[in-house]
């Protein structure tokens, strides 16, 4: 081929948009035998908010845990580009920020103030500059004037808000939340939805709370056995009764 | 949801004693138990020195001053394990017991070391309460931390700390569940063997290990997430101001003349 040709095709062809997560084919079972993923294969773009739904024992937290070789298992994980491997996991760990379903393991500092900054502290940030980003952290989730509570003083929606913002101190490329709904009474999990909308982030979020699914994600993933089983436009699979039946959802 | 408070020591207020540094706190309160410890048997006059100095720092503290001494009895059974030094020092014979075969005699000088361990545990477990009625647990755990304590033996008294309650929760619940279903007909003697009811309680203590164990996995797995790598990091928000300085001063001071009291009067 001649050398402007490919030049030509280069210039041509549309830069890719990136991608915050590529999953290809990943596999994993747990050291008692129970094999827990069966090849999930998932792509998220830049900015997509992704629901994850799936009955429990479907696989949704040990896939979350594969994102920052938490669990490690077969396949190819990328975050923004970087593959996850034992020796990019310190990068990838600053580029997925991860919030467990109870926040008390999540917050194990005795000040609020330390558990936001325990992960830009670890990132090697100046101390002033990880004042600054619990600050602002602190103010994205409006809990600014928690600064110095003890987590054990806190309510459950509470201590969910300071959770998500002990990893936006670490502004994470992607967003992964374990359910983040569970638990709240209505008017801590209203905020909450409030808060996942005005978060320009990418966000990956595992959840039975459909009803959040249709307000806030445009796009949903089903996993059932360890495998994607659906995923498409959250109106189109809320619709599908059989599909919604045979992995025991229920239409909100 | 439960709430179980059981470290709630701290007692929010605006003092000359809560503003001072933490730092300085901890080395005040080591050093008065280190001047008690060091005070001879029979010392009664340090002694009282001393529990004005407590009662000072109480009354500074705006704790009130009989806060600390109230709050000094739990320990009280623990020092009467101390009551063995009344037979068991040389002394003129007060009283004799005939226990069997054995005499047992109890002296003067034993009375009196028994009461000088009971004051010294007492003024330090005082002085103790009212570090801890001043000090918050991030501020003690931050002053330990600078003050060179090993960094994995500030981090487990941080996570007791912080999982206690949490824990306590739990029990509370798991006491709870077995109470909803204790139940009795109204006709029949139930309950359970000594035995079966001692096996259920084990198995409570069990699930109760087994679950925290699990939860050390998952805050482990969070710590994981978020970068940790071996080494707790914190920034230094501390700083000694005067009258931390004064505060280090006016202790030093006052322990010395304690201490000058003590020893100047021997007992006997």
């Amino acid at each position: 081929m001649h050398p402007d040709t490919i030049a030509t095709n280069l210039r041509a062809s549309p830069t890719p948009e990136p991608l915050s997560l590529v999953a290809d084919d990943v596999h994993f079972a747990y050291p008692d035998g129970h094999v827990a993923l069966r090849g999930v294969t998932l792509r998220i773009a830049r900015g997509e908010k992704v629901a994850l739904v799936g009955p429990n024992g479907a696989g949704k937290s040990t896939f979350m845990l594969q994102l920052n070789g938490i669990l490690e298992g077969r396949g190819r994980i990328e975050i923004a580009g970087l593959p996850v491997t034992k020796r990019t996991l310190p990068q990838v760990r600053a580029r997925v920020g991860l919030v467990f379903q109870n926040p008390d393991d999540q917050l194990f500092s005795p000040t609020v103030f330390e558990d936001v900054a325990f992960g830009p502290l670890h990132m090697g940030l100046p101390a002033d500059e990880v004042r600054a980003r619990v600050d602002r952290a602190l103010d994205l989730v409006s809990m600014a004037a928690y600064h110095d509570r003890q987590p054990f003083h806190l309510s459950m929606g509470e201590k969910k808000r300071i959770a998500i913002a002990t990893v936006l101190a670490m502004m994470p490329e992607i967003l992964v939340l374990d359910e983040p709904s569970a638990g709240l009474d209505p008017r801590a999990r209203r905020g909450l939805i409030h808060l996942l909308r005005s978060l320009p982030l990418t966000m990956l979020v595992s959840t039975h709370d459909l009803a959040m699914v249709r307000e806030l994600f445009d796009r949903m993933v089903i996993m059932d056995e360890g495998r994607i089983v659906a995923d498409g436009q959250t109106d189109a699979l809320l619709a599908d009764r059989a599909l919604l039946d045979a992995h025991g959802l229920e239409a909100p | 949801m439960m709430h179980t408070h059981l470290l709630d020591r701290y007692r929010e207020a605006q003092s000359v004693i809560h503003r001072l540094d933490p730092r300085v706190k901890v080395v005040v309160t080591l050093l008065f138990i280190v001047s008690t410890a060091l005070l001879p048997d029979g010392a009664w006059f340090a002694f009282a020195l001393s529990f004005i100095l407590v009662l000072s720092c109480s009354f500074l503290a705006r704790l009130g001053v009989t806060f600390a001494l109230r709050r000094s009895f739990v320990v009280l059974p623990f020092a009467l394990a101390a009551i063995t030094a009344i037979i068991a020092v040389p002394g003129r014979p007060l009283f004799m017991w005939q226990i069997g075969g054995t005499t047992i005699i109890g002296t003067d000088a034993g009375v009196v070391r028994f009461l000088s361990i009971l004051a010294r545990s007492w003024l330090s477990v005082q002085m103790a309460i009212v570090l801890t009625a001043t000090t918050n647990v991030p501020d003690l755990l931050h002053a330990l931390r600078h003050l060179r304590v090993p960094e994995v033996l500030v981090a487990i008294v941080g996570f007791m700390l912080r999982y206690l309650s949490v824990l306590a929760d739990e029990a509370a619940r798991l006491l709870r569940a077995r109470e909803a279903r204790s139940a009795l007909l109204a006709n029949r003697r139930g309950g359970g063997s000594p035995g079966w009811r001692a096996r259920v309680a084990g198995y409570m203590a069990g699930q109760l290990f087994l679950r925290s164990y699990e939860r050390s996995d998952r805050v482990y797995n969070a710590m994981l997430a978020r970068g940790f790598a071996g080494r707790f990091l914190a920034i230094n928000p501390h700083l000694m101001r005067e009258h931390d300085w004064w505060a280090l001063a006016v202790t030093v001071v006052a322990l010395t003349v304690v201490q000058l009291a003590g020893q100047g009067f021997p007992p006997g």
